[in-house]
């Protein structure tokens, strides 16, 4: 990260925060195609040859790049912005500000925390075993991939993993409801007619994508 | 109205400030937050006590000067109005008071319930102005402006820099008094010529002068007194990607 990535103006870091979150969002909807599979009553038919193209495509393995430097600017972003933010109040008020706001949108930088939180856990579970990075005692496929569907069946059978998942996820829905309409109005694209509907879906996609991923643990549970 | 008041007292920027109580008896709801200020700081001088320093001057709500911070909230409990327009009708008797100045990096405290906001002045000097030749008077209709634009110039042009915004804001951000700036003139033809340095200047200032990042809570926008709407935020970030990029 070199000074002129700092220097850039307060306006410039949050467009492109912006811009990386919305493309988060769009690789969450891909993920949860992927994990949707796994409801499929075909012994995980689907679900491997998902994880097998994951694992080998080259247009998807240049985009996994793009995407962890995605999360990894999103994050940095997020920590440069809020230190800012911080310093600009050095000394804070004695009452406790009473300015109605939008639901959780004060607490981006702590649901983005349980988000970032949930990242390296999910890393660790599923991502890294892929390089060899980190063991698991689930054995890998005859051609040397690894299980990811045994791995999940694994970690999902034990209840307070799939707790800790949840919970988890629920954060992530938090930081999702107000990130969706926030971007919008960071790129500029506020309108009489369609902000409306944009802070609606925003709060039908921060609903609905967490309850897809929540609905996975669930179904290996019960 | 019987209260009690707990308020920022400090000597000067470089002191250490603190909170001081006062009592106040027969207070008529009818009186002005500011009235009910003016009758403690008669009592403080008759007791031969410094009275409490705070900024105000038109007291019609038009000029931006008054401030406070008062229970949590910039202008105090009620809204679209200034603390010069606020009424003691607003509070309960018996209650607790507590007032502070305005607080953010770029606002510092000169004394007590006063701070500093030259740092609006320095983001208007940068782009808050259109550069034209004085003569006489154009003909009205030479340059025609849309009924919208002119509606939407005229409200965001109804700011008047009292820093509430900053104030509520938990960033101590001011996108929305630069977006006000930025866009009263940025809707008018006459704004439009320099509309691209303005806004890049302007933002640079703010940033300099070390407001923070807007992260879209819109507190702002909840306590502006002349409802200064988020849509001229939207509007500056529009401005400034077009200025960046195109
Ligand atoms: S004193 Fe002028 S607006 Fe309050």
């Amino acid at each position: 990260m070199n000074s002129s990535f700092l220097h850039f103006s307060s306006i410039t870091k949050k467009i492109w925060m912006a811009l990386l979150g919305l493309f988060l969002m769009l690789f969450l909807v891909v993920h949860l195609g992927i994990n949707l599979c796994l409801l499929r009553d075909d012994g995980g038919k689907w679900f491997r040859a998902a994880a097998h193209f994951m694992g080998t495509n080259y247009i998807v393995k240049i985009f996994e790049v793009v995407l962890f430097g995605g999360f990894i600017f999103h994050i940095l972003l997020g920590i440069i912005l809020q230190l800012k933010n911080w310093l600009s109040r050095p000394v804070r008020y004695k009452v406790t500000n009473k300015t109605p706001t939008p639901f959780l949108s004060k607490y981006m930088i702590y649901t983005g925390a349980i988000v970032l939180t949930f990242l390296i856990i999910h890393l660790f579970n599923f991502f890294f075993i892929k390089f060899g990075w980190v063991s698991t005692h689930v054995p890998a496929l005859d051609d040397k991939e690894p299980d990811f569907l045994g791995v999940t069946r694994y970690l999902f059978s034990q209840p307070a993993y799939s707790i800790f998942y949840i919970a988890l996820i629920i954060g992530l829905g938090f930081h999702l409801y107000h990130a969706f309409q926030a971007a919008f109005q960071t790129l500029g694209l506020d309108h009489k007619t369609y902000t409306p509907f944009i802070t609606g879906f925003g709060i039908f996609f921060a609903i609905v994508i967490p309850l897809g991923y929540i609905i996975i643990p669930l179904y290996f549970l019960i | 109205m019987r209260l009690t008041l707990k308020i920022w007292k400090q000597k000067d920027s470089h002191s250490k400030g603190k909170f001081v109580n006062y009592s106040l008896d027969a207070i008529s709801p009818n009186c002005s937050f500011l009235e009910m200020l003016d009758i403690l700081n008669e009592q403080l001088i008759r007791q031969n006590e410094e009275p409490v320093a705070f900024d105000h001057d038109c007291r019609e709500g038009i000029c931006g000067t008054c401030s406070l911070y008062i229970n949590g909230r910039p202008h105090g409990p009620d809204d679209a109005v200034t603390t010069c327009q606020l009424h003691m009708r607003k509070f309960k008797d018996g209650d607790i008071i507590v007032i502070e100045p305005w607080r953010a990096k770029p606002f510092p405290v000169v004394k007590d319930l006063i701070v500093d906001r030259s740092a609006f002045d320095k983001i208007i000097q940068e782009g808050g102005y259109i550069s034209v030749l004085t003569g006489g008077a154009a003909e009205a209709n030479q340059i025609l402006v849309s009924k919208t634009n002119a509606e939407l110039s005229m409200d965001a042009a109804a700011c008047i820099g009292c820093g509430a915004c900053v104030a509520a804001c938990k960033n101590a951000s001011a996108m929305l008094f630069v977006s006000a700036k930025v866009s009263h003139l940025g809707l008018l033809p006459q704004g439009r010529i320099e509309a691209k340095d303005r806004v890049k200047k302007m933002v640079a200032m703010m940033d300099t002068m070390g407001f923070g990042n807007c992260t879209n809570t819109y507190a702002c926008e909840a306590e502006c007194p002349k409802l200064i709407s988020r849509s001229n935020i939207a509007r500056m970030n529009r401005e400034f990607i077009c200025a960046k990029v195109i």
